[in-house]
């Protein structure tokens, strides 16, 4: 990772066990939209056998199967790095079993809980049925209002404690509980939208480029605008 | 065939009669509905059908539906055979395929992922060609680690001999939990999904090429006898021998797809000299790799139906003067997640001229967009060539990369070519 201050630092976490469908595109699109803005970025992929850099800016945490999951929770609780890197100010989104793991327990394949990376106050735990398909929800007005959309594919359910926010009201879909979807906590964000979240919602990646580079300049609408209105046209 | 029960001969033959009802409705080729059918007056049919054959099993992720006419076509120097050619891998397929060659004492079966367990069970094979996982449509795939350790268990429990690629750490896991091995060096393009030890999650070494081994538990690559030269063409036998492929189906994945063909051939005791010439006759299958003529210009269809095909697919394109049409749905049978688009590397399109259509188009052009890929959007392949033909009349060629709903859609529009 370059010491140049004037970098952006996208830190994904283990691509190798948190990467199950196209969570690669959420580095992709904040890298582009800071880009278009004349920010330098670099992109850090931290693998599960490296450890974690506590001078990023943005990190992201993408889906996993069981096993990757809870081997994930282990080794990002005994490296440290990422609560270090989240009480420095950087900005975390999470989604799906990366989202579960960042709270302060997750359910394993027979819901025992496990200890999670406590960075967002939420518990997490099997529900009866799994949740796949669109999902719609209305974001919190505090983070920037507007609407979301993605896809989901879980069988987590999420309990949000007194120091989290829920992050949308689910209009489609289950989310944390088929009442609300995600939370928030100081800079750290999670969701259910799973893999590529960002590039359907550009006002969500804008939101977490602001958290560390401040005031934005607009961008002309283009692709990630328009999926943005059709996806939610398709299934509302 | 003729001591099959009566009660399965019965099903057998409702079952053919069925087949021919849908195919002369029009409903499709008939391979489902008649094994259905069967299999509702004989539950047991499938497993009464295959005894006294020697059957191979074929399952990957990506590739099977060609292998196994790969397969098919060299097991053929031995007479008749069985085999679902039209694609139908699940067991109503299987029912309909060996009740239409009731004397055919071979047969090659294209089975889907998730049943392989479960007929491997119920035909006892001898054979079972085991080539990649990769994720695929996971809305409603299973966990392809949770896939593998199913294969490895019913492999265990089989007498069947594997053929497969060593190279695809979780196939291989799978592979040996059975007795008897052949190991294919197949080639990987696709490593995202697997980092990690099948056996353990540790993190695999991946290096040299092709080996790779887990630091931890010490599950290795297992030492193939076959192997394939990409560059010279060749595929190297186990005594050593290379053999030029030249074959009639495109790309690196093809010729790992021929050098399986002839291992499995082998364990027929059909020798590589009298398979080889058989399966470079194979130029299409089912639409796939076919061209068709629209307004002048060569049309070339490939299917890719995931990050992994897509890969493969774009290393079989022509050269960069040559437009590429992409074309993705997300019916069903495609799965109705796009996620998987910002698995794939799109970058290497930026040389050639790109074009977007399918339902979620939308989809990709944000995808290209976000990877500096010029495009244009097209409504169906007939109206981007009109329009390339107008811009650039010395085109001549022109490929399509679809997934499945898509390709099969455009492959409708030109007859339902072969
Ligand atoms: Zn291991």
């Amino acid at each position: 990772m370059s010491d140049d201050s004037s970098v952006l630092r996208i830190v994904w976490i283990y691509p190798d066990l948190l990467s199950t469908y196209g969570d690669q595109g959420n580095a992709l699109i904040l890298r582009r939209r800071a880009e278009q803005r004349g920010i330098r970025t670099e992109v850090v992929y931290v693998y599960s056998s490296d450890p974690v850099p506590v001078e990023g800016d943005i990190y992201l945490l993408g889906g996993g199967e069981d096993r990757p999951q809870n081997l994930a929770a282990e080794r990002l609780r005994s490296d440290g790095g990422l609560k270090r890197a989240t009480e420095r100010g950087a900005a975390v989104l999470a989604v799906c079993a990366g989202y579960q793991i960042i709270g302060e327990s997750f359910g394993d394949d027979d819901d025992n809980p496990l200890p999670g990376v406590g960075i967002l106050d939420i518990r997490s735990g099997r529900g009866e049925t799994r949740a796949v398909g669109e999902i719609v929800a209305e974001v919190a007005p505090e983070v920037g209002g507007g609407t979301i959309t993605g896809f989901e594919n879980h069988q987590g359910r999420t309990a949000l404690g007194p120091s989290a926010r829920p992050l949308s009201r689910t209009l489609l879909g289950i989310g944390n509980d088929g009442s609300t979807e995600g939370a928030y906590q100081g800079n750290v964000l999670g969701t259910y939208l799973h893999g590529p979240a960002l590039p359907r919602n550009p006002a969500l990646a804008d939101l977490l480029l602001s958290i560390r580079v401040g005031q934005l300049d607009p961008l002309p609408a283009s692709w990630g605008e328009r999926l943005h209105e059709e996806r939610i046209a398709a299934v509302m | 065939m003729s001591e099959l029960p009566l009660r399965a001969q019965l099903a057998s033959a409702l079952g053919k009669g069925a087949a021919s009802l849908s195919r002369a409705a029009r409903r499709g080729d008939g391979s489902v509905i008649g094994g259905r059918v069967a299999l509702k007056v004989e539950p047991g049919l499938l497993g009464k059908l295959s005894r006294g054959r020697r059957l191979t099993l074929v399952s990957a992720t990506n590739g099977k539906t060609t292998t196994t006419r790969l397969i098919a076509s060299a097991l053929r120097e031995l007479g008749d055979i069985a085999t679902n050619e039209h694609g139908a891998n699940m067991p109503t397929g299987h029912i309909t395929a060996l009740a239409a060659k009731p004397e055919a004492r071979n047969g090659v079966l294209e089975t889907d992922e998730k049943y392989l367990p479960q007929v491997l069970e119920a035909t006892s094979p001898a054979v079972v060609v085991l080539m990649n996982l990769s994720r695929d449509q996971m809305d409603r795939a299973s966990e392809i680690n949770l896939l593998a350790k199913k294969w490895r268990e019913s492999l265990q429990k089989s007498e069947a001999h594997v053929v497969a690629n060593a190279d695809d750490p979780l196939v291989a896991w799978a592979g040996l939990g059975a007795r008897h091995a052949t190991w294919v060096s197949a080639g990987q393009r696709w490593k995202e999904d697997s980092w990690c030890c099948p056996d353990c999650g540790g993190h695999l070494k991946r290096e040299p090429e092709p080996h790779w081994e887990c630091p931890e538990c010490g599950l290795a690559r297992p030492e193939a006898t076959w192997s394939v030269d990409n560059d010279a063409d060749v595929v190297i036998t186990p005594d050593g021998q290379r053999m030029k492929l030249d074959l009639g189906l495109p790309g690196g994945a093809n010729r790992a797809n021929a050098a399986i063909a002839m291992a499995t051939a082998v364990t027929y005791g059909i020798h590589p000299k009298q398979s080889l010439p058989r399966l470079r006759e194979i130029r299409s299958v089912a639409g796939r790799y076919t061209s068709v003529v629209t307004n002048g210009v060569e049309v070339r269809l490939l299917l890719a139906k995931n990050p992994a095909g897509w890969l493969e697919s774009f290393a079989v394109l022509g050269p960069p003067r040559i437009p590429v049409i992409l074309a993705v749905n997300a019916q069903i049978p495609d799965g109705k997640d796009t996620s998987w688009l910002w698995d794939v590397d799109y970058s290497v399109l930026g040389d050639r001229r790109v074009f977007v259509m399918g339902e979620r188009r939308t989809d990709l052009a944000l995808r290209l967009e976000t990877d500096g890929v010029a495009f244009d959007v097209g409504d169906d392949v007939a109206g981007v060539v009109t329009r390339i033909k107008a811009e650039q009349p010395e085109i001549t060629k022109v490929d399509v990369i679809a997934n499945y709903t898509a390709f099969q859609q455009i492959r409708a529009a030109y007859g339902r070519v072969q």
